[in-house]
């Protein structure tokens, strides 16, 4: 057999079909229950197919059947590493359609507790990220941080996950003494640990292996896919719900919208780690801006009258109890209310009848349009690459499959 | 947002688009479009590429489900403009057995969003060539998101320990399902005239709902 012949065959006999891998449902780089069923040409992958749905609940239809009032801790339970930021986007939507407005007081804590949550969710994504392309020193130091700020959400609300906080019409009750200047202490701290784990990853060369030039994704991609915050941010398009269509009295604070240049991993990583020091601003102003007042709205037909009230006064019992059973009606109509969740644009669709429970309650999740492009991002990648792309999409399961 | 400037946009889309979009209205200050099924992707090609609109993110696609209408279902496509920063939604109607033309060749990101109507509502698009189900199991019959269909659902699942696999069962409840109807107990009552009634002032605005929706 000649040398060529020989090549002949070896190239015929490498002719195979497109290797099928499963990457998931159980795979501690998915986060979370993705499977993920990837094509592929030797290292290289061909086609992404994720196959999400393995934590769908059914939110949107148990909703249907929930007062408003039993269906804002669902929103606790769809993105479980922001849940004040969704719960925010539930209790803006019912306000508008019922037309009450938020004391300012109410309206700063909010804005408050969602920048927190903010610095929270971006904590974890980070250093869950790097945890994902090999960096475990940043995972056992930002867990530690992150769990200070779950201890603030636990003493305003008595829980650190499911807070359950944000209320239509407020917030369930006022912050605790002490909570603001512990918090402030905190906010003054926690640059330290930003600096630290910064120096673990922005010049990491290992880091930088695996994140730049991964996963390039155009300004006009972003916007075709349907791209939102920090997604959209790191191919360099400067919109955020914050600034452009302010809400809670966002438009009195101070802060910058970072974005990125390249719209690689790399940079995604790089605006996130800007968030959390806008964040942080954001937060050192609420505090020390913080007006006093009311905490939520004391219309009763919506909110529950104190406690002490109801001892004494007949009406506000009845308040209460109609409140606890019956629950608040809506008035009929229909709105669209997003807000800048960590992850991107959260928006409820929420369509009223003027009963007691919502007729339909959309769930639009950031991560859902983000993990959709997962496939066009992967392509022409190693296997490898994979892994840091669904890091840096910063998804999460709860939310992507409601 | 500035709602005059949204007027303005709706009067210019309703004359650019006339026989497409049949109406409009705003609720809370928010842009509605009523539109016709067969224009949809004529509707939003303009929407996205007109200078005066320029809806370049279509952030959701959703259905909802009206069983008493003829065409019970609705589409409705939620639109952002960043140049503009409005928002704006095109709503459509369908029903069971009428298709809706798949806009996923004007916004990449309908795709998934398709799926997710036709696994939760059995709206079906035409031109979507991933039209798979997205949310439910493998396998899974009907579309639970209608009205019509039970929140506990037809089957349950478990693993069986002889066969060693998944067996899908039909659903046992141990406790009947219950649907909490909490809407005004007394309301049988106050319909009603007793004696004294006509002396009471009656509220100008009664937190009372009127008797729409009694808790489906």
């Amino acid at each position: 057999m000649s040398a060529e012949k020989q090549d002949l065959d070896i190239a015929e006999e490498t002719q195979i079909k497109p290797f099928t891998m499963n990457f998931g449902p159980q795979h501690p780089a998915a986060h979370g229950v993705l499977r993920l069923v990837l094509e592929m040409e030797g290292e290289i992958i061909e086609r992404a197919d994720p196959h999400i749905g393995l934590l769908h609940r059914g939110t949107e239809k148990l909703i249907e059947h929930k007062t408003y009032m039993q269906a804002l801790p669902y929103f606790d339970r769809l993105d479980y590493v922001c849940p004040l930021n969704q719960e925010h986007a539930f209790a803006l939507a019912t306000e508008k359609l019922l037309g009450i407005t938020v004391p300012k007081r109410g309206q700063y804590i909010r804005v408050l507790f969602c920048e927190l949550s903010r610095v929270i969710n971006h904590i974890f994504n980070i250093t869950t990220f790097a945890l994902d392309v090999g960096a475990v020193t940043p995972a056992l130091w930002g867990f530690e941080e992150r769990e200070k700020g779950m201890e603030f959400i636990e003493r305003v609300s008595g829980a650190r996950l499911h807070s359950n906080y944000f209320r239509t019409g407020g917030v369930a009750q006022d912050m605790p003494a002490g909570l603001l200047e512990d918090m402030a202490e905190w906010v003054e701290e926690l640059p330290k640990f930003l600096t630290d784990l910064e120096s673990l990853l922005t010049n990491n060369r290992i880091f930088k292996q695996r994140t730049v030039d991964i996963g390039i994704v155009t300004a006009d991609e972003a916007r075709d896919w349907g791209f939102s915050g920090p997604m959209l941010r790191a191919s360099g398009v400067p919109w955020d719900l914050r600034k452009a269509q302010p809400y809670d009295s966002y438009e009195e604070f101070d802060f910058d919208i970072p974005t990125g240049k390249t719209g690689d991993c790399y940079a995604r990583y790089l605006v996130r780690m800007a968030e959390i020091y806008e964040s942080l601003k954001i937060m050192k102003q609420a505090i020390e801006k913080m007006p006093d007042g009311d905490v939520k709205s004391n219309d009763y037909k919506v909110c529950p009258p104190p406690r002490a009230e109801m001892k004494s006064s007949m009406e506000a019992m009845i308040h209460h109890f109609k409140l606890y059973s019956e629950g608040y009606h809506v008035p009929a109509g229909e709105t669209y209310t997003a807000v800048e969740a960590p992850k991107g644009e959260f928006g409820v669709y929420l369509v009223a009848d003027g009963s007691n429970k919502p007729y339909r309650c959309r769930i639009r999740a950031p991560g859902f349009a983000h993990l959709q492009a997962l496939d066009f991002m992967s392509r022409g990648h190693q296997l490898a690459d994979t892994v840091s792309i669904i890091g840096s999409l910063d998804i999460v399961f709860g939310e992507i499959d409601r | 947002m500035a709602t005059d400037a949204l007027k303005d946009l709706a009067d210019y889309i309703m004359e650019k688009l006339a026989g497409s979009v049949v109406s409009y209205e705003f609720f809370n200050g928010e842009l509605s479009l009523n539109a016709k099924r067969a224009e949809i992707k004529r509707i939003l090609n303009f929407l996205r590429d007109d200078k005066e609109c320029s809806f370049r993110l279509l952030l959701d696609v959703c259905g909802a489900d009206y069983p008493d209408r003829p065409e019970r279902f609705d589409v409705i496509y939620n639109l952002l403009s960043m140049r503009h920063n409005h928002r704006a939604r095109v709503k459509i109607t369908t029903s069971e057995e009428q298709s809706i033309d798949s806009v996923t060749d004007i916004f990449s990101a309908a795709g998934w969003f398709e799926r997710e109507v036709w696994d939760m509502y059995g709206v079906l698009f035409d031109g979507n060539i991933d039209l798979r189900r997205i949310l439910t199991d493998y396998g899974f019959e009907g579309h639970p998101q209608r009205k019509d269909f039970p929140l506990t659902g037809y089957v349950e699942l478990r693993y069986d320990d002889e066969l060693k696999r998944v067996v899908y069962e039909p659903v046992k409840l141990t406790q009947d399902f219950r649907n909490f109807d909490a809407l005004s107990p007394w309301e049988a009552i106050t319909d009603m005239q007793l004696p004294g009634d006509e002396k009471a002032m009656k509220p100008e605005h009664g937190w009372k709902s009127t008797k729409t929706g009694s808790g489906s």
